[in-house]
């Protein structure tokens, strides 16, 4: 797909999330709109996968797995987007009975979650196995992650981290979203984590710093190169330098909206900055 | 009163090791993983026989019991292997999220659990951990008796699609189930049938019940002991038999009374047929150090308490 048709796919994902926790005014926008252009090139160019007939296993497929699960929005409207399942039941998101709960569950068989995540630090783990079986399987796909960089601060992500080196789990892309943001205020302010660049180098990671974690060009870039740098008996880790609230401009700079939806006027004002491409659900 | 033959005393976690091991050999997709004590759990034969197969995680279960869910991704069985204490309070949340929430394919194998840990002292002897998992929704629940069972069971699970928790033990003990019986999840087995008193036990307090029926024999009283290996699903049916013909229950099992086998008998009196029921079990305790006898003895968990438990709920009816 060509950047200009990625961005318009951008585009649409920013509008569903925002009027998906409008309209049950509740869930993650800050986070979500962050991570649209990253998710967007993964399903729409970097990942070999089929959206139209999802099996658990993945078998012949790249695999990707949220760890950050709060921001299922831009997860859901991905998945969607890109054929899991129909859009209209983004209109679900968070209600009764909804397939979308508010963190992802594999619980209610939705295409395209292969495991819950929400209860953080977990999602690397999980892939480090799935990277595993895939090489038991001689299966030479990818997998993938996302974190958010408040995460890292749970133990387990460096149990992990230091397991994919010393085990050489070279089939696996973990990306980190540092939007220097956390629930309580800037990741420097709750837990300062230091240089996250020399933390990965030091578990034994080849790291690639996303300077521009919202261009398009900058993440096809490194996508593209950390793919090159696969099966050299190292994980790799992208370092996306993103801006939370991404695309609405009163949510960008503050980690205030990390879990709070907008009003019927915000939504309004978000809803005009980001045009209606594909055909809102 | 049937009468049961110790064929030579073993763990139960080298049960384990030899239903592992003969895995390795007939399942391909069984996957092993330990973090740190692959000796402790006798998973060496199948490290040994399967090293693309076994993996060696260092001293981090919460990443261990995380993998373990990703390769079920692969279509892989997973065994994952640790103290028990470590394979369920240390990990709960992983469990929780990564496992049970999302259905995955583990096997829990969890050994040196309860006070026959011995010497290691409260810091490794759980007796939280039946309540810890059968607590968690569609969990499975399995603690088998003596070496051919724990072997039994190990096999047996592999072919149950779900999550699973396998619990054993350290020490020695009587080995006195037939070797080639089938495990069959959810199902009790009636060790001896009796009229006067029900003693459903599990795990090493199985052996010991049969000593206390023996000692009750002796006694004029009439016991039927019942092998519950599986705690949850629970053989309802057979609680129910049983306590329908004798009118009285023991519960007897290496756990705190909070969370084990009989509160979970309890209530499936409570709610069908209400008799009177005794608990063998850690009243809401720590373990301490010292040998597993001594400890069984102090904390009320062998032959002499189950004997007297019975007697007790006897004259409750």
């Amino acid at each position: 797909m060509s950047q200009e048709n990625l961005q318009a796919v951008v585009s649409q994902v920013r509008r569903d999330i925002v009027r998906m926790v409008h309209a049950v005014n509740s869930g993650h926008p800050g986070g979500s709109l962050g991570c649209v252009e990253y998710l967007v090139s993964l399903y729409f160019k970097h990942m070999n996968h089929n959206a139209a007939d999802f099996k658990m296993d993945g078998v012949g497929e790249d695999v990707f797995f949220l760890s950050n699960g709060h921001i299922s929005p831009v997860m859901y409207s991905v998945l969607a987007r890109a054929g899991y399942f129909d859009v209209s039941e983004l209109a679900t998101f968070r209600k009764l009975n909804t397939r979308l709960q508010g963190h992802p569950t594999t619980h209610e068989g939705l295409e395209g979650i292969r495991i819950a995540s929400g209860s953080l630090g977990q999602g690397l783990s999980v892939a480090l196995g799935a990277a595993t079986a895939k090489k038991l399987n001689g299966d030479d796909s990818i997998v993938f992650t996302l974190h958010g960089d408040g995460e890292l601060q749970e133990g387990q992500i460096w149990e992990a981290a230091m397991y994919a080196s010393a085990k050489k789990v070279d089939n696996l892309i973990a990306a980190v979203d540092v939007n220097e943001k956390q629930i309580d205020g800037s990741t420097d302010d709750v837990l300062a984590m230091g240089s996250l660049r020399a933390k990965f180098e030091a578990f034994g990671w080849d790291v690639i710093d996303v300077e521009q974690g919202n261009d398009l060009d900058a993440i096809d870039t490194a996508i593209s190169e950390a793919k090159g740098k696969l099966g050299n008996g190292k994980p790799v880790c992208l370092l996306l330098r993103t801006e939370m609230g991404n695309g609405v401009d009163f949510m960008m700079g503050t980690h205030k909206w990390h879990g709070v939806a907008p009003n019927d006027e915000q939504l309004a004002s978000a809803l005009a900055q980001n045009e209606e491409t594909l055909g809102d659900y | 009163m049937k009468k049961y033959t110790d064929s030579g005393s073993k763990d139960t976690r080298s049960g384990f090791g030899a239903g592992l091991e003969e895995l390795g050999k007939t399942n391909e997709n069984v996957v092993a993983l330990c973090a740190d004590l692959t000796g402790s759990l006798k998973m060496n034969a199948f490290a040994d026989q399967n090293p693309d197969r076994f993996y060696q995680v260092g001293i981090a279960e919460a990443n261990m019991m995380g993998i373990a869910a990703g390769l079920t991704i692969g279509g892989k069985i997973p065994f994952t292997g640790t103290f028990a204490n470590f394979s369920t309070g240390r990990v709960y949340d992983q469990i929780r999220q990564s496992i049970a929430y999302s259905g995955k394919n583990v096997k829990i194998c969890a050994s040196h659990a309860g006070l026959t840990l011995g010497e290691d002292g409260a810091t490794h002897q759980i007796l939280e951990d039946i309540g810890l998992m059968k607590m968690l929704p569609h969990m499975v629940v399995i603690n088998p008796c003596d070496y051919n069972q724990t072997k039994a069971a190990t096999i047996a699970i592999a072919e149950y699609d779900g999550p699973v928790y396998l619990r054993f033990g350290r020490p020695k003990v009587a080995n006195f189930t037939p070797a080639d019986a089938k495990f069959e999840i959810g199902k009790a087995d009636v060790l001896t049938e009796g009229t006067d008193v029900t003693i459903v036990a599990t795990g090493h307090l199985v052996w010991e019940a049969l000593q206390a029926a023996e000692a009750l024999e002796a006694a004029g009283v009439s016991a039927e002991v019942i092998n519950m290996a599986t705690i949850k699903p629970l053989d309802e049916k057979a609680i129910l038999a049983s306590a329908s013909k004798t009118g009285c229950v023991v519960t007897a099992e290496e756990h705190n009374r909070f969370g084990g086998l009989g509160e979970s008998v309890a209530q499936t009196l409570v709610t069908n047929n209400p008799v009177p029921q005794e608990f063998v079990a850690v009243n809401d305790s720590f373990g301490e150090s010292g040998t597993p006898a001594q400890l069984m003895e102090k904390y009320g968990l062998n032959a002499d308490a189950i004997v007297a438990a019975a007697q007790k709920v006897i004259a409750r009816k």
